[in-house]
């Protein structure tokens, strides 16, 4: 280190490639998580197979893969951009890592969008692995693609919004336990992998207005029976998205 | 092109300001409910030398440095970084401001020490070279190692990395060397030096006298949120009429003996255990007496220093109370 090596030549880099750069790296440290990756691809993938195999639990109609993946997709959507987003941004915030990053060049808005394209992409890893696996069980998706899409989209925004106002406004630990409380709870009561048809009467409009319900309902609407967008489950969606991440903005700690 | 037109604007930013000093704080104010942590502090740090907030533990360093990276909101007062304000002009400063927090705080656990260093250089449009800082740093052999599992000093040497890898013009540091080992607080020393040498300005927070005056072009002395003195280590430590000669021996010596041996009017006293200070009128026969009566008693003073104050003593005659740990 010569002299003038430390000569001020400041400035940030263009806005895309600090964004492709930061996704890069927080997807780095997500797959190499083995928790977070147990979360997110393991338990979905062995919930397939496991409920393929032994129907231990009626799905009512149709075959029961054309049944299971809607909901294990909707399961991975769950898994990711709400639990695992959660912990890992809220032991971020403990352990001073968005403060750090406050004063980076990177704009607060840069590092969402991030955190966006890196819970996209990990759920392009999760469709794959679990639209793979359900074809090699003899599912065979009906409907339009796009829908679905759509769906998982308003559904990761939905998540994540839940996610980034847990992990901004409670103590990490509290975020820890909670974001799996909820995983658990919507898992068995939201209407994951189970079909709303199959609970009581009385529960479906207060399942059908969780994000979970929503989500994989919607899935289940379009890739099982193949009906068109279903409006209902993208609006139950966006008031999600909509309502926590106005409450994220605004009570956000990042410390 | 395109670099090139980015670059040439982030230098028409750079021109603006370059009069005036790199960080202006005129009567800044910040409360935390009922603590006042910053009551009416003021101090600037000109373009190109390293400035050092001295005080004890809650006098309010972190929160005025923490208000000059835009952390915080002052309740009162004028703050300009680089001629802009902090609580606004984020955007445009961040890439100009290098940042460490205090126990290099923020770094991220799961990372290794050199991929984090890599991604923060991206950040940038002109960063260092990697390699170059991370031997400078002597931090090559953790290369693969997590942060979570490195040592406090490995931990401060990649905060400092990440603080200057952006070749900013401001570099602000929150107790860079606390409580390290000497081999990091050497490294950070010379780096802070190599910085002043190429132009950076430097801002840094410590409690620790001898890094003030080894470091600092000038001191700024705080006290519960105010500033009691500033000026360089030459001249806050200068002056105080008599000459003192302060040395270190083993604790409890018999300074009643010293004072017998020296001239009238001299003062000695034990200033902690161990540090002995006298003073009065000084000339060479006053050092000779105290050697000639340490030769006498079996005693070799170290850190002898002839005539002049430390801060330690400036802060001591300020305040008094000591500096603490």
């Amino acid at each position: 280190m010569n002299v003038g090596t430390f000569t001020p030549r400041p400035g940030a880099a263009p806005l895309s490639r600090m964004l492709a750069a930061q996704a890069a790296f927080e997807l780095r440290l997500l797959l190499r998580n083995g928790e977070q990756l147990l979360l997110t691809c393991v338990i979905p993938v062995l919930l397939l197979v496991a409920l393929a195999a032994v129907p231990v639990v009626d799905l009512g109609e149709g075959t029961a893969v054309d049944v299971l993946v809607p909901g294990v997709i909707a399961l991975s959507v769950m898994s990711t951009a709400f639990t695992s987003l959660a912990i890992a941004t809220g032991f971020e915030r403990r352990y001073g890592v968005l403060k750090r990053l406050a004063v980076s060049p990177l704009p607060r808005g840069g590092l969402l969008a991030a955190k966006v394209i890196t819970v996209l992409a990990l759920e392009m890893v999760q469709v794959v692995l679990v639209g793979g696996l359900g074809w090699a069980l003899g599912w065979r998706p009906q409907g339009m693609p796009a829908a679905a899409l759509v769906l998982v989209l308003v559904g990761t925004a939905a998540f994540a919004a839940l996610a980034l106002l847990m992990a901004g406004t409670l103590p990490a630990e509290a975020t820890l336990a909670a974001a799996n409380l909820v995983y658990v709870l919507l898992l068995v009561g939201g209407a994951v992998i189970v079909p709303l048809g199959r609970y009581p009467e009385p529960l479906h409009a207060l399942i059908g207005a969780t994000p979970a319900g929503a989500l994989a309902e919607g899935l289940r609407a379009v890739l099982t029976r193949g009906e068109p967008l279903p409006w209902a489950a993208v609006g139950v969606l966006a008031a999600w998205a909509v309502a926590c991440g106005t409450a994220a903005a605004r009570w956000f700690r990042w410390e | 092109m395109r670099g090139l037109s980015r670059s040439c604007a982030t230098l028409g930013v750079v021109g603006v300001g370059a009069e005036g000093p790199v960080i202006e704080v005129d009567g800044l104010v910040k409360r935390y409910g009922v603590t006042v942590a910053a009551d009416g502090l003021s101090f600037t740090a000109a373009r190109g030398t390293v400035t050092a907030l001295l005080g004890p533990n809650g006098a309010g360093k972190t929160t005025t440095v923490e208000v000059c990276e835009g952390y915080r909101r002052a309740d009162a007062g004028l703050v300009r970084v680089l001629g802009l304000d902090p609580a606004r002009a984020g955007r445009s400063l961040r890439p100009r401001v290098g940042v460490m927090l205090q126990e290099g705080a923020g770094l991220t656990p799961s990372a290794r020490s050199v991929e984090l260093l890599t991604h923060v250089a991206r950040l940038h449009a002109h960063p260092l070279a990697v390699g170059p800082l991370v031997e400078r740093l002597g931090l090559a052999a953790t290369r693969r190692t997590a942060v979570r599992r490195l040592s406090g000093g490995q931990r401060q040497r990649l905060a400092l990395a990440l603080a200057v890898v952006g070749r900013p013009e401001l570099v602000v540091l929150d107790e860079p060397t606390a409580g390290l080992d000497p081999q990091t607080r050497r490294a950070t020393w010379e780096l802070v030096a190599d910085l002043q040498r190429d132009g950076v300005t430097v801002l840094l927070t410590t409690h620790l006298m001898d890094e003030a005056e080894q470091l600092a072009d000038e001191v700024v002395i705080v006290d519960r949120g105010r500033v009691v003195a500033r000026g360089t280590p030459a001249a806050l430590t200068a002056g105080g009429g008599d000459g003192t000669v302060q040395f270190s021996a083993p604790p409890r010596l018999d300074t009643a003996s010293l004072r017998a041996a020296l001239p009238e009017h001299a003062e000695v006293e034990e200033t902690a255990p161990g540090r002995y200070r006298v003073s009065g009128r000084l000339d060479p026969q006053l050092l000779a007496t105290v050697t000639a009566w340490c030769a006498t008693h079996g005693v070799l003073p170290h850190g002898l220093a002839v005539g002049r104050r430390s801060l330690e003593d400036v802060f001591l005659d300020l305040t008094g109370r000591d500096l603490g740990p």
